[in-house]
């Protein structure tokens, strides 16, 4: 089912991610997913994540799909040209998937292939209006297709970029691409998430706020040093450093993350980086499990 | 300027005796190379010592000025057919347009003696102009200027996007090597900003890079803007 169509009907969106194995055991992968089955409307696909190589996500989507989950097919410019992107996205459509999210990419120099040739032929804004113009029956060259898609394209979006006036205009750009819903970079401080909505809001478009389980105290500074966009306060840093049980103290700042921004936005995506047995608890005590 | 930087006497080495090279002769060069401290004199005398205590034989050497002029080169191996006859390979410590010129030229005569690269060629991230400085052209054949402000995306961005920023970027500098990359695009956006010109931003449809413009128009091909040397040719024949 089309993420659009759960807007449409009123629902508070969730989702969460599943990330390919590197090499072809899909078992563990697969595990998370069912883990997850109950309590998400759909679960996102990583794209061979920070430039490492894995098992592909249009792989993935397909055997989720083939189990009754739906996928968020996640795709990313840095490894295919306009010809890879217009055949990964027909290739999809006749495999199932229904719902896109369309990204940029990081660098190959964050992955264990530095070396690998960097593509970047399209970007997040022109994937977008690559896909569209799929959705209408053509090519990017103009040529006609023989049976189309109808693909409900995501986009991203970071509440906590600066200036974020740039951000608002990529957003805009994406919007005007093609997007139909946001996900959001993680959102740990409510007020700034508010303030951006403000923004936002204007634009008319769902947004799903990202949520990142918080492991420990060092994550956090991690994130903070080194991942754009993130901003963790220092009062949950110190929260996480004074818990004796540091799984009941993350469940716990995600939940009320979650009811404080959920007035806010159409929707929560979890990112549980490898801490998927502790999502179906942060959700319930969310208020938000089960899903559906 | 092309910057070269002297590849590892153990790559040199592994290149001419994985084709049994032992007798070389050295090329050197006056220009960028000798400016980037791998070409000149000093550098050639250093290089033809590392290889002599390697067991290799210097039959000669040579440091001309300029040798991506094959002209230059004709005349400056005039006085060296002896020596380059009975050498079994040269080795050129300049940047790779030399070692072309210098491979090109001894071609001509016989093909038998090989050149090899003594350097690597530095990327320098797109042409920069005639008087060199910071700002850097890609040769891309569809100028986007007009509507980044003046900063060119594809040789500030890393990531050669042209439609604004990824979201990599922290505290304005690139994903890609931080400390010695601002974010190209924050760039752009600081200017179009300090100009009143954002709209311009947020109305452009979104822009799509034709890979095909990069590649020299044939019609270039055939005129001295390609090569100075293709008239010079032309002329001496038709004398």
């Amino acid at each position: 089912m089309k993420l659009s169509e759960l807007f449409r009907a009123g629902k508070f969106v969730v989702t969460s991610e599943v990330g390919p194995p590197k090499g072809t055991d899909t078992s563990e992968m697969l595990a998370n997913a069912e883990l997850l089955r109950p309590y998400v409307h759909a679960l996102n696909i990583t794209d061979q994540q920070s430039s490492v190589m894995r098992l592909g996500s249009l792989a993935a989507a397909h055997l989720l799909k083939e189990r009754g989950l739906e996928p968020i097919y996640q795709l990313t410019c840095r490894d295919r040209n306009r010809i890879a992107l217009q055949s990964d996205l027909l290739s999809a459509w006749t495999m199932g998937v229904e719902n896109v999210l369309c990204l940029t990419g990081d660098y190959v120099s964050l992955g264990d292939h530095p070396g690998a040739k960097p593509v970047f032929d399209l970007d997040s804004v022109s994937l977008l209006a690559t896909a569209k113009r799929l959705n209408e029956g053509y090519d990017l060259a103009g040529n006609e297709l023989q049976g189309k898609p109808d693909f409900c394209l995501g986009a991203v979006v970071t509440p906590g970029a600066n200036p974020l006036e740039m951000q608002l205009i990529k957003m805009e750009r994406k919007i005007e691409a093609g997007a139909e819903f946001f996900q959001t970079q993680a959102v740990y401080e409510p007020e700034k998430f508010a303030a951006f909505m403000e923004e936002a809001k204007e634009l008319k478009v769902p947004v799903i706020a990202g949520i990142i389980l918080l492991k420990s105290a060092g994550m956090a500074r991690f994130m903070n040093k080194n991942v754009a966009g993130v901003h963790v306060p220092e009062h949950l840093i110190a929260e996480m450093e004074g818990a004796k049980d540091r799984v009941a103290k993350s469940i716990e700042i995600a939940a009320r993350l979650i009811r404080e921004i959920r007035p806010l936005c159409q929707g929560v995506h979890i990112m549980p980086i490898g801490w998927e047995r502790h999502v179906p608890a942060v959700l319930e005590e969310a208020g938000l499990a089960p899903a559906k | 300027m092309l910057v070269s930087e002297r590849k590892p006497l153990e790559e040199i080495l592994e290149l001419l005796e994985g084709e049994g090279r032992r007798r070389l002769f050295l090329l050197g060069c006056n220009g960028c190379a000798a400016a980037s401290g791998t070409g000149g004199e000093r550098e050639v005398l250093e290089l033809k010592g590392e290889l002599e205590r390697a067991g290799k034989e210097v039959v000669g050497w040579k440091v001309l000025d300029f040798l991506c002029q094959k002209g230059l080169i004709r005349v400056g191996l005039k006085p060296y057919e002896a020596e380059l006859a009975v050498a079994e390979a040269v080795l050129a410590s300049t940047c790779g347009i030399g070692v072309q010129a210098a491979a090109a030229v001894l071609a001509e005569k016989e093909a038998r003696l090989p050149v090899y690269p003594a350097c690597n060629t530095i990327p320098l991230g797109g042409v920069r102009g005639e008087w060199p400085g910071a700002e850097r052209c890609l040769e891309c054949g569809q100028c986007f200027l007009g509507l980044t402000a003046g900063i060119c995306p594809l040789t500030a961005c890393t990531k050669q996007l042209v439609n604004g920023p990824c979201g990599g970027a922290k505290e304005g500098r690139c994903e890609f090597e931080p400390d010695a990359r601002p974010c190209g695009w924050e760039l752009i956006y600081e200017r179009l900003k300090r100009q009143g010109r954002l709209d311009l931003l947020r109305k452009s449809p979104p822009l799509f890079k034709d890979y095909a413009k990069m590649q020299p128009p044939k019609k270039l091909r055939q005129t001295t803007k390609w090569a100075l040397e293709l008239e010079l040719e032309e002329e001496v024949t038709s004398r």
